[in-house]
């Protein structure tokens, strides 16, 4: 749509060759997009700059006794198992608990309740949910789930608090890739005699489902990458055990770097730069695989 | 076969409900403990004293010096990613070629799928030791740099977001302003900018809102110190990092130490929760204009 809009170039562009001396509308109009050039280059500059002063801090730091080991008050000695094991535990969890509730949200809101009064409310309290800070819930969790619920500072405490923060964006992703799916589809299977419930289970489902994997993927590295609330509820700086419960304390990879960062010793910053460098691999590798997933999706389908 | 599709609806409708739950669980959380505190607190001092010091023997609670150094850090934010965000969207619509879009806005989209936590090491461990040779009386802590790494990473929520307002102008207006001889960059400010106006608003809404929440950019390279300052170069203290900064401590469950962290969270909850709504009025309002 836009490259026909591009093509058509502007008028001013078209040198008339009678004007002598300089058309200061054209000299801005050039400024500008070599401004606009390094505007769009600042960003991406800095982030190469800062991946690059990470990986030449900590890639020498990145050994198997690193990832293997426990943590430690010696730099030299530290490593990041019970973090590692603990994004893991924290990630399954919340996967678990948020995938279910979000995408039978997203159906009932796009499928069943599109006319009714509460689908709407439930909708505008979702947008205003996605709006929430990711701290308010870590409130939330420590309130609810380790106080009220009894969970304490336990693994699933903090997945439970991930889940609800991660709800709103599972449930957009659903409602977004079912709308995708065209109404033939349903009165097709409708034809057929499939119920409400089949059709949906049956049909629109599989159809959408690349649009929500894509969706949940890209909710899940963003859980992983949280910080803020799971220190609010309660998970630990230092854990020298591997967590091997759901109720079990815990620490994750972002706490284990911010505890890290935080310490004077110039040991620790080459830690927290080597455990920089293991979340942001993962981190990349999920969100090219949900890019991925959503490039054959795009592709498969076409109505 | 009638019931078992009525149970399932059921389900699907209690899944959905969960959004409402966890709306009320967080204004119920909020008021509730932040209750306490104002009982003990009053409204007056809670927003006139300028010190705020729950966790020192001599006990001020005044959240002036949290809001400074929460709007201190946000501003700073929002002067590196709104020229940033917006110079991109209209250079992305206007001169880039298509490829070029294809191209460059998912790379853009990378600097928010990036943890905060590696911005906050990025500010510290990067930023500030480079701004500390412009200025050598800036301290190890300080806003300055917290708010420029954190204006880093909002610049796709306004470049994304302006870039599809700009792409939603209709091409009658475009083609007209070419038409009078008008060259992109007039096109772009004279036409385009005031036409996707409301779209640009809300997305410098949301980088405000989302700016004003953050935590671990914060929480590493700003400080901890609560000074009533708007100071970029000295270490201050946001909302944010004095709730991470009691969670790591070991504060009594049901002191009014712990009760502060709510009380600060309800300030903030209602910030974001405004601005949030002012971005779906102005969405709302002139979204239609014109269709």
């Amino acid at each position: 749509m836009s490259d026909g809009i591009k093509h058509r170039r502007p008028l001013s562009d078209f040198s008339l060759g009678d004007k002598p001396g300089v058309n200061w509308n054209r000299v801005k109009d050039k400024a500008f997009r070599y401004f606009g050039i390094f505007c769009t280059a600042f960003g991406l500059i800095a982030l190469a700059i800062f991946l690059m002063d990470i990986v030449i801090r900590g890639i020498g730091r990145i050994n198997w006794s690193f990832l293997s080991g426990m943590p430690s008050y010696l730099p030299e000695k530290a490593g990041i198992l019970p973090a590692i094991t603990g994004t893991l535990w924290v990630l399954v969890l919340t996967a678990i608990i948020s995938i279910p509730i979000g995408v039978a949200a997203g159906i009932f809101l796009e499928e069943y309740g599109k006319k009714n009064r509460l689908a709407r409310i439930i909708e505008i309290n979702i947008a205003n949910l996605a709006g929430v800070p990711s701290i308010i819930y870590g409130l939330l969790g420590l309130e609810i789930f380790s106080r009220m619920f009894g969970m304490g500072n336990s693994i699933l405490a903090g997945s439970s608090t991930l889940a609800l923060l991660i709800l709103p964006v599972i449930i957009v992703a659903t409602r977004e890739s079912i709308k995708a799916v065209p109404g033939s589809l349903r009165e097709a299977s409708f034809g057929l005699g499939a119920s409400k419930w089949q059709t949906i289970w049956m049909q629109v489902l599989p159809a959408s489902s690349g649009g929500i994997v894509t969706g949940v993927i890209l909710a899940l590295s963003r859980a992983m990458g949280e910080t803020a609330p799971l220190i609010i509820v309660g998970a630990l700086a230092f854990v020298p055990f591997v967590p091997d419960s759901p109720m079990d304390e815990f620490t994750v990879m972002p706490i284990q770097i911010f505890n890290w960062v935080s310490r004077p010793q110039q040991g620790f910053i080459i830690n927290s730069a080597a455990a920089i460098i293991v979340l942001l691999l993962v981190t990349f590798v999920m969100n090219g695989v949900a890019l991925y997933f959503r490039n054959r999706w795009q592709k498969r389908v076409k109505w | 076969m009638r019931t078992k599709e009525k149970i399932i609806e059921t389900v699907l409708a209690a899944c959905a409900a969960v959004s409402i739950l966890t709306t009320a669980g967080i204004l119920y959380v909020l008021i509730s403990e932040s209750a306490g505190f104002f009982s003990q607190v009053s409204l007056v001092e809670f927003f006139t004293d300028t010190e705020w010091t729950p966790l020192f023997s001599e006990k001020h609670y005044g959240i002036l010096p949290l809001l400074s150094g929460t709007l201190l850090t946000t501003a700073i934010a929002i002067a590196v990613a709104l020229p940033i965000g917006l110079t991109v969207a209209i250079y992305l619509n206007q001169y880039a070629s298509k490829k070029v879009r294809s191209t460059v806005k998912p790379l853009l989209e990378i600097l928010a799928a990036v943890p905060t936590v590696v911005y906050g090491y990025f500010a510290l461990m990067v930023v500030t030791p480079f701004l500390q040779k412009i200025f050598p009386e800036m301290a190890g802590f300080n806003a300055l740099s917290a708010g420029i790494v954190m204006g880093i990473m909002i610049i796709p929520i306004i470049s994304s977001l302006s870039e599809d307002a700009l792409f939603a102008v209709p091409r009658s207006l475009r083609e007209a302003s070419y038409g009078m001889g008008a060259t992109r960059f007039q096109t772009s400010f004279k036409v385009l900018v005031p036409a996707a106006s409301s779209g640009i608003i809300v997305s410098v809404i949301l980088a405000i809102s989302r700016a004003i929440g953050e935590t671990m950019i914060v929480a590493i390279a700003a400080g901890q110190q609560p000074n009533f300052t708007f100071n970029p170069l000295v270490p201050i203290e946001t909302i944010t990092t004095y709730i991470v900064q009691v969670s790591m401590g070991d504060v009594e469950h049901g002191s009014l130490g712990y009760q502060t962290i709510f009380a600060a969270g309800i300030t903030l909850f209602a910030f974001t929760f405004i601005l949030n709504n002012i971005s779906f009025w102005v969405k709302k309002k002139y979204q239609e204009k014109y269709e």
